[in-house]
């Protein structure tokens, strides 16, 4: 009779959709981490030493592109909005490039705790502030919103977990914590369009963003052979095996070239 | 029934005018109450129409307000007339003792003339829709005679694009600009839609037009404003969580003004690629 | 319970009893089961139709405390519903009104206790299918339950689930939440088609002797129907989702096109292709046959409630029948008319404007139909009437309404406004959920034995009709007005500034509906404790459950029943009683026993 063989189709059907739906919705954040698994270290200031540095760009930067913040009234309307009309793509001073994100990628041995303190990214006169970021692993990023108008945060992460929050109100706050490294998470608000912000995420404090004069320190860096990267969302990235002594400060260039 | 009767006649001749439809006031103005009376002052954008159609902005949308008039009449008839019967009969055929129902089984010749009359009402208003509906999605203006935008939107903001000096798209001298379409009065203008990543539409309240952004094809919408003004233009198909702030401007100018608009972004454009080169 | 089959082989398996009492193949304990499952979505849906409409009526402001519980920070950061989080509410709103509360009272519970009662059968064709139907529906309701709590949100693309919001989970977010949405309707499809299949072979096979097709009351044709309709919708929607889960996640592109950005950058993992009309053309092409599951039913018990308490013959049987398969074919017809600004051909909107405004005409015929069958009536107003008359009005409105969007140019300015949501409200609360709870208040004694309680029940009634008037008539001037639906903050428009009393208003009177609501969940439980204990026949109607004791326990209908008359033989000039029921062979008079 039929219904004993439906039941065993039934019987089938149903756990057999349940795997194709737990493969299917599964792998999103289980990304292998080989950080996690390594031994906590510490920094001994005994031995700590400093990499300093700039970065400098050869050859005529581009033309800003100009941004229409018209497109938003409640954009305009941040007095300290201090370009409002050009991108922060490529910022270039005296031949300094700004928004450089340097790091240790290679030769850091174990994994840091969390810094306690916090980073905020916020979101002022429609712009990201800072415009790159870096954020150790399992530390608080706060994410404000300071302006009167919806922003939404669209963080395309591929190691983390992607994520979109939206903010409706002036003021409003909202904590996030990335669990894996990642160089870099592109974040982007889709109602305003021009708005582009970058995270580098990583499981030691040995990182710095190349301040408006080019410039960056790294601290508190145990002695070794280490790899140093500076990235830039244009550019691309270089990078210089350098040898850090103890207790010395090691001077680094890096050079980014116009096409 | 016959206040509601006249409700609906002074409400139709309240198109027009600034006053609120009476009989949906009535309803409302229970739980509005005095912050009814208060709203906000009514600035450029606002309809013009408290609880009623924006004011029709096109020849178009006066096309299909006056069919969404007719509809209206049509259905209030016939709803005045179901409820007048369903009134009359629940009180005139209300149970009392001693009396019986009629074994009453159909009547042929009733069916048919339920079926007649709506079927001649529907058949009419199917005609008179189709007129409108050919002028707005069917016969195009001619490419060359108008004002050709293309719009493409995106979560959440409108990409608008303008044929710089050499009149075509997609080449180093578009000019561009975001959540803001400028055209002249009094000429035909063809927004061409090509969504970047979901499905949008464009929408135009005053203008009664609405047309999906589909991606991956091309969809065109277009209208012809006879006087300046400036409306909002929002997304009517739901695209995400920033759905509700995809909100953009539509600015009619005076022909020589839009002239004049567009001669300065095309100086600001050139001006713009000398200093990259 | 269980062996309420009479005559059925018994059940080879031989379960322990209590299994058997859960997993019953019982049709009434099916259907309470279906009939418990849809009244526990009903509040969900509601209480979710409550937050979207807080957020509208009042902006920005907090979730009031009791029911800020089911928020998480997430949801609501400050108690204030997020964006997404209100997409994600009208989202599951719809989905657990259309599929999960609507949808199982309709074609599950109603259908699972009436059919072998009203044609005289001793039992379901299937009764197997007819258990695994309601597990199947449960199993994908709490899986969509589950879509609500899980990482990333419910799904919060409407539960139309346009592509490519829905098939790139880049644009929304919510990732495993829109992917379980998707499995838990194809679980529910495959559900109600088991209950489908169950219901139709029924009808066709086991039906009384005497009782010819022409003997049926409507509520069985709209059984039938619905049944077919059931049959050929589902497969549709439950294809479609399958190929939107596989664009989700094994990177195949049927809705998907070439060259996408998400957040200005290039879509990354599709190969592109696909072609987001044909979403909508699958979606739609059962998402309107849907609305037609939903009301028929509705219209069929409608149909009979307004016989037995007007005393009098259904005006026009066969035209009432016959306008019952028009509707369900043109059903067919008539996706299109979603589609009107989608980007689809204009001139297939002309053509799918034509086969809708045709759709008016047998709806049509309905409406006069009932009027006719109230004129020369004795109509009594008990509970039952009142929701059937109650439907008789706001199905007309809802039906008018629609109109106004089959009209081709008029659509495009009320397309995606509240206009549409009103007219939907109209025809699926005030038609389906009328009838279903006209069909509770009727069929409450034959289920239970007792009776519903009359004065809290005509509470629930008036301030249910008042609240949703209030609720969804304003809805049509907002969309006059212009207002988008889904949109999660009217003020932000200047044109719909002035509008904003309106919504506020609305908001007020959907918590007093909600609210209302309670009452009926009150009223079937006390009535369940205390009611009056009800005899078999209590509406004096003529249909064969009511020859039945109430309830009708184990082995109804042991003793197969002989029809001799179809169901509305009320007030024979002759006969002495003013209904005859199907069963009775004699009028001693002349009453023939169907019309012309």
């Amino acid at each position: 009779m039929i219904p004993s063989r439906s039941l065993r189709f039934g019987a089938w059907l149903l756990p057999a959709l349940l795997l194709a739906f737990s493969l299917a919705s599964c792998g999103d954040d289980s990304g292998d981490d080989a950080d996690a698994r390594k031994p906590l270290a510490t920094i001994d200031p005994a031995t700590a030493a400093t990499i300093t540095g700039t970065v400098t760009f050869q050859g005529t930067p581009p033309a800003p592109k100009s941004v229409r913040m018209e497109a938003d009234p409640h954009c305009n309307a941040t007095p300290e909005n201090e370009t409002p009309e050009v991108t922060q793509e490529v910022v270039v001073n005296n031949g300094r490039l700004a928004n450089v994100f340097v790091y240790l990628s290679d030769g850091v041995k174990g994994r840091y705790a969390p810094t306690a303190d916090s980073v905020v990214l916020d979101q002022r006169g429609c712009r990201y502030h800072p415009h790159v970021l870096g954020v150790m692993v399992g530390q608080r990023m706060v994410v404000r919103n300071s302006d009167a108008t919806l922003h939404n945060i669209h963080a395309a992460a591929k190691i983390n977990k992607e994520f979109n929050i939206a903010q409706t109100q002036q003021g409003q706050l909202t904590d996030q914590v990335f669990k894996h490294a990642e160089v870099m998470i592109p974040v982007a608000c889709d109602v305003h369009g021009w708005m582009r912000s970058f995270i580098g995420v990583l499981s030691h404090p040995f990182f710095a963003v190349t301040a408006t004069d080019g410039s960056f320190t790294l601290k508190g860096v145990p002695p070794g052979t280490y790899t140093l990267t500076a990235w830039h969302e244009k550019y691309g990235t270089l990078q210089q095996k350098i040898e850090v002594k103890e207790r010395e400060s090691t001077a680094v260039e890096f050079a980014f070239k116009a096409p | 029934m016959r206040a509601r009767l006249s409700n609906l006649r002074s409400r139709l001749r309240s198109i027009g005018r600034r006053a609120a439809p009476p009989a949906f006031a009535l309803l409302l103005l229970l739980a509005a109450g005095s912050e009814a009376g208060a709203g906000p002052a009514a600035d450029s954008l606002s309809p013009g129409h408290r609880w009623w159609l924006p004011a029709a902005s096109t020849a178009v949308a006066g096309r299909i307000d006056s069919l969404f008039i007719l509809i209206l009449w049509i259905t209030s008839a016939f709803l005045v007339l179901v409820v007048l019967l369903l009134v009359a009969f629940v009180i005139r055929y209300r149970h009392r003792e001693g009396r019986r129902a009629a074994h009453v089984t159909g009547n042929v010749l009733l069916e048919i003339v339920w079926i007649a009359v709506p079927a001649a009402c529907l058949i009419a208003i199917a005609c008179a829709s189709n007129g409108a509906w050919s002028a707005m999605k069917e016969e195009f203006p001619r490419e060359s005679e108008s004002l050709v935008i293309v719009v493409k939107p995106r979560q959440f903001q409108w990409d608008v694009i303008y044929a710089g000096a050499d009149g075509r798209f997609e080449t180093a001298d578009d000019i561009t600009a975001i959540n803001r379409v400028d055209v002249p009065a009094g000429r035909n203008v063809i927004i061409r839609l090509m969504a970047q990543d979901v499905i949008h539409s464009f929408f135009v309240p005053q203008f009664r037009m609405k047309q999906d952004a589909v991606p991956g094809m091309t969809t065109q919408m277009w209208f012809n404003v006879p006087a300046p003004g400036t409306f909002e233009i929002a997304c009517a198909e739901l695209c995400g969580l920033g759905h509700y702030r995809m909100q953009g401007r539509l600015i009619v100018h005076a022909p020589a003004e839009y002239d004049a608009w567009y001669a300065a972004r095309l100086r600001e454009k050139a001006a713009e690629s000398a200093s990259a080169r | 319970m269980s062996n309420q089959e009479a005559g059925a082989p018994i059940d080879a398996m031989a379960r322990p009893r209590r299994l058997a009492r859960i997993f019953s193949r019982d049709h009434t304990v099916i259907a309470k089961q279906f009939f418990a499952m849809s009244i526990f979505f009903l509040f969900a849906g509601g209480l979710l139709a409550l937050f979207v409409r807080w957020q509208l009526g009042f902006p920005g402001s907090a979730v009031p405390v009791p029911f800020n519980f089911l928020m998480t920070r997430a949801m609501a950061p400050g108690g204030v519903i997020a964006p997404d989080a209100f997409n994600g509410m009208f989202t599951l709103h719809a989905t657990f009104m259309v599929y999960f509360a609507v949808l199982p009272m309709l074609v599950g519970a109603l259908p699972n206790f009436l059919l072998p009662l009203q044609i005289g059968s001793p039992r379901m064709a299937f009764p197997t299918l007819g258990m695994l139907s309601f597990w199947l529906s449960l199993l994908g309701g709490l899986l969509m339950i589950a879509t609500y709590f899980v990482d990333g949100g419910p799904a919060s693309t409407g539960w139309t689930a346009y592509a490519p919001l829905a098939a790139v989970s880049h644009y929304t977010g919510s990732s495993i939440g829109q992917n379980l949405w998707i499995l838990s309707l194809a679980i529910l499809g495959v559900g109600l088609i088991h209950g489908a299949v169950n219901h139709v072979v029924t009808i066709i096979n086991h039906r009384a002797p005497g009782l010819t097709m022409f003997r049926l009351p409507l509520t069985v044709w709209s059984f039938l129907v619905t049944g077919l309709l059931v049959l050929l919708a589902l497969p549709v929607i439950t294809a479609a989702v399958s190929m939107l889960l596989m664009d989700r996640t094994l990177g195949t592109s049927f809705f998907v096109p070439a060259g996408l950005s998400v957040s200005g950058s290039p879509l990354a993992g599709y190969n592109g292709g696909g072609q987001p009309l044909l979403w909508q053309h699958l979606f739609w092409f059962f998402g309107h046959p849907v609305v037609y599951i939903m009301i028929l039913p509705g219209m069929g018990v409608v149909s009979d409630i307004l016989a037995v308490f007007a005393r009098k013959p259904l005006f026009g049987y066969r035209a009432m029948i016959y306008s019952t398969f028009a509707i369900a074919g043109l059903g067919w017809l008539v996706w299109g008319h979603h589609m009107f600004q989608s980007g689809m051909n204009p001139l297939l909107g002309t053509t799918f404007m034509a086969s809708t405004m045709a759709i008016a005409i047998p709806s049509g015929v309905k409406v006069f139909g009932w009027l006719a069958t109230l004129w020369r009536g004795q109509i009594r107003f008990g509970l039952p009437m009142l929701f059937a008359l109650a439907f008789l009005l706001t199905f007309t409105v809802g039906g008018l309404s629609g109109i106004f969007m089959a009209s081709t140019p008029v659509d495009a300015f009320i397309h995606d406004t509240y206009f549409i949501v009103g007219h939907i409200h109209y025809v699926l609360f005030g038609g389906s959920l009328f009838a279903i709870f006209a069909a509770i208040a009727y069929w409450f004694p034959k289920v239970t034995g007792r009776m519903l309680g009359e004065r809290l029940g005509r509470l629930h009634f008036w301030m249910t009709f008042v609240a949703f008037n209030c609720t969804f008539f304003p809805m049509h001037i907002l969309g006059i007005g212009g207002h988008m639906r889904r949109i999660y903050d009217p003020t932000v428009y200047a044109f719909l500034r002035d509008l904003q009393p309106v919504n506020t208003f609305i908001t007020i009177s959907a918590i007093t509906l909600g609210f209302a609501q309670l009452l009926l969940v009150a009223n079937i439980f006390l009535s369940l404790k205390n009611g009056r204990r009800a005899e078999p026949n209590p509406w004096r109607a003529a249909t064969l459950e009511w020859t039945l004791p109430s309830p009708p326990g184990d082995g109804a209908f042991a003793v197969v029943p002989e029809v001799h008359r179809w169901p509305y033989d009320y007030s024979l000039p002759n006969a002495v009683e003013d209904y005859l029921p199907q069963t009775s062979l004699h009028v001693n008079g002349t009453g023939t026993g169907a019309d012309s």
